[in-house]
């Protein structure tokens, strides 16, 4: 019996189309876009300006707290000009625009291929350079990856858990990384385990990655300290609690944090920029990406720099097709639909999904039935029918009381929805109004 | 027969005295004190618990005014000057005197000069609609054209216009409360100084983009140009963000700046029909300036 969470989730049709397309480098742009918040947390403070001219992996913005992230650049050139630019959010937000000349790096970068197996740091010094470099949770949130590994005091991690889940249906970004790069996320889940102080390390991957599980599972023989984990297909087991409770059978409290139980969850996305940023000196500056769609002439994953337009990623896949309704930023279960091609990817963009009209219009919207359908797939044990309804009468206190805060946006609710509710978007809009009310209390 | 009906008299009467008696002395024993000042107030205002002076009702307003035995930051908007003068008397301190106001809405993106450039299928609120994204146009500051301002207005001052796709103030209904401005997420609606005959001349527009970039998404945005800036004899139009802003309560209407707009961002209300300048007026004016 193949492990799993126990409260709800659901089987949406995976439709990993783009799982047999090898990674592919994108070439570089002729410009690109930057934005100044790319993570959660503080703005990045930009320190450079218009006609500087900057090199691939040099500091553009610096990192404003504690809680923050540093940004490199991209691309080697020369910087057009800081100003508003479209981000996925669908508003305007500060960002630096590069234009591409010449293709120089800077000095320290190792920018071969060769693995390197040998961890030379101390832990201290694994935890800055995952600071300098930026790193930031690749598998959506975008939480600093160099305060996940600060413990706090008095806290001790039991678990490093490495989330090679991928869930999330059509996206594949994360399974061809494993299948491409198992050395590297091991060498990569060793530094964090040195990092952490912990002396087991749990890779859990969903079982309809068999290849990767299989690879992974391969190399882990090499490696004393981490295992493969295989577990049953189920949305959303890649959320960070949900991921705990399905390996450790450990729950996180309502309102806790992982490391409250002693585990830390990592991506694999972020283990394998954590490689890349210890042993090759190398920030965050491109990512992988899967743009696909039914629709889409060549479904494709793309290591992609950051700063690049979505409509060149489309372009490179085939084009957008002509009966486009919808393009997703995101999977289509978590994803955004963005309201045009003029947005850059940034840290925590994992995939481009393009869905054809008919199938991306949302369903009429009918009056709830109390079937609790959505109560029984909440992955968190929540009444996802309540909190909507007291989301569209702006109740707030109420909505905090049962427990709003605690809904981690997977939209099981509005997929089994049979009335077709927006059960989410109100339960998002007054999680947010709780959010800072909850501040404003500080 | 007789005595069975005297006897439940007397019965009943004795119950209902004891009854009174207990009661009436378990209310002298929990009596609270309550300033009668307190209802005399609640009387005068205006009944609407619409919380536009920030208290959840008129009753809670009343109780503020004579706990504070001052008016110092209380006021209702809706009751006006001549309310507040009555509060005043009641509880013996002087009154603040306001200008009355009228909501104004700071767009104009009717649905001409504000093309489409998205589909939006979501939930039919501005505030959900504000939470996803810009908007379906290509301005993010102007009308989502959902309507939660005419769904909190009390006093149904506020109705959508079909044509234009933005909601429309009834300037006599309007009472000020504010109820509009909490609720718009884009913070579109201002409490404006409500003028003689209701005219205004107001800048009905909030894009903070560039010029060229807010003239692209709508060609009624303001561009920043600093024109109306420049020609303002009273300084009443400030610039920021590339966007201006005229005061109403230092704006004396002399409406200097209107014909100054590129765009015809700003806009005027209330005022007689200009003389319609003739092609050769407009000729002899060029001369003259050149």
């Amino acid at each position: 019996m193949l492990k799993t969470f126990t409260l709800g989730g659901v089987h949406p049709p995976e439709n990993k189309i783009s799982a047999t397309s090898k990674i592919v480098e994108m070439h570089t742009p002729k410009n690109v876009v930057v934005p100044l918040v790319q993570h959660l947390g503080a703005p990045a403070k930009s320190i450079v300006a218009k006609g500087d001219i900057v090199k691939t992996g040099q500091l553009i913005a610096q990192s404003s707290g504690f809680v923050s992230a540093n940004i490199h650049s991209p691309v080697s050139g020369k910087v057009l000009k800081i100003d508003k630019a479209l981000n996925s959010s669908g508003y305007k937000s500060d960002a630096i625009f590069i234009t591409v000349e010449g293709d120089e790096w800077v000095d320290n970068i190792d920018r071969t291929d060769k693995l390197i197996n040998e961890i030379k740091f101390s832990k201290q010094e694994i935890i800055s350079k995952i600071a300098d470099a930026g790193i930031v949770g690749l598998g959506g949130a975008t939480f600093p990856s160099h305060v996940k590994t600060t413990l706090p005091k008095g806290k001790k991690a039991d678990y490093l858990i490495i989330n090679g889940v991928e869930c999330e249906p059509y996206l594949t970004a994360d399974h061809l990384l494993m299948l491409e790069k198992t050395e590297e996320l091991f060498v990569g889940t060793e530094l964090l385990m040195k990092a952490l102080d912990v002396s087991k390390a749990i890779i859990g991957i969903e079982n309809n990655k068999s290849d990767a599980i299989k690879k992974m599972q391969e190399v882990s023989k090499k490696f004393n300290s981490i295992s493969v984990q295989p577990l049953k297909v189920k949305y959303p087991q890649g959320g960070e609690k949900q991921l705990i409770e399905a390996i450790t059978k450990r729950k996180v409290p309502s309102g806790g944090l992982p490391i409250d139980i002693g585990a830390v969850v990592f991506n694999v996305g972020s283990v394998y920029a954590i490689y890349e940023a210890v042993q090759k000196n190398k920030p965050l500056i491109d990512r992988i990406v899967t743009v696909t769609g039914k629709t889409l002439k060549s479904p494709s994953n793309f290591k992609v720099k950051i700063g690049t337009m979505i409509g060149e990623l489309i372009d490179m896949a085939g084009g957008l097709p002509e009966d486009t309704g919808k393009i997703i930023n995101g999977g289509p279960m978590m994803g955004k639909s963005v309201a045009s091609t003029e947005i850059p990817i940034v840290k925590g963009s994992s995939g481009i999904l393009i869905m054809p009209e008919n199938e991306s219009k949302r369903k009429e919207t009918e009056p709830c039935i109390r079937c609790s359908k959505c109560v029984g797939v909440c992955p968190m044990g929540l009444e996802p029918y309540l909190l909507s309804a007291l989301g569209e009468k702006s109740l707030f206190d109420r909505l905090e009381s049962d427990k709003v805060m605690d809904c981690i946006e997977c939209g099981s609710c509005s997929y089994v929805c049979p009335s077709g509710r927006p059960l989410l978007d109100y339960i998002r809009f007054g999680k947010t109004n709780v959010g800072k009310i909850i501040r404003s209390r500080k | 027969m007789v005595l069975v009906i005297f006897d439940t008299i007397v019965t009943l009467s004795g119950l209902g005295i004891a009854a009174a008696i207990v009661l009436y002395l378990v209310a002298w024993k929990f009596k609270v004190y309550e300033d009668p000042r307190i209802d005399k107030v609640e009387e005068i205002l205006p009944a609407a618990n619409c919380g536009g002076c920030g208290f959840a009702g008129c009753r809670n307003f009343a109780e503020a005014c004579v706990k504070q035995e001052g008016l110092d930051g209380l006021y209702c908007p809706v009751g006006g000057n001549e309310c507040m003068t009555n509060i005043a008397e009641i509880i013996g301190s002087s009154a603040i005197v306001k200008d009355a106001r009228v909501a104004v809405l700071l767009c104009n993106g009717i649905c001409e000069v504000r093309p489409k450039t998205s589909l939006y299928d979501g939930v039919s609120t501005c505030s959900i609609n504000a939470s996803l994204y810009g908007g379906d146009t290509g301005c993010q500051f102007g009308c989502l054209g959902h309507g939660d301002c005419v769904v909190v207005c009390d006093f149904e001052a506020l109705h959508m216009d079909a044509a234009t796709g933005l909601p429309v103030v009834n300037v006599e209904n309007c009472t000020a409360c504010g109820a509009c401005v909490t609720a718009c997420p884009k913070d579109l609606f201002e409490l404006r100084k409500r003028a003689k005959k209701d005219r205004k001349i107001y800048v009905a527009c909030k894009n903070e983009d560039k010029g060229g970039i807010a003239k692209k998404s709508c060609s009624a945005a303001c561009i920043g140009c600093n024109k109306c800036f420049k020609v303002c004899p009273f300084d009443a139009i400030t610039m920021n963000n590339n966007l201006a802003y005229i005061d109403s309560d230092k704006c004396r209407l002399c409406r200097k700046c209107v014909p100054e707009c590129p765009t015809n961002a700003i806009i005027e209300i209330g005022f007689p029909p200009k003389k319609e300048r003739t092609e050769q007026s407009e000729n002899e004016t060029i001369i003259k300036q050149n």
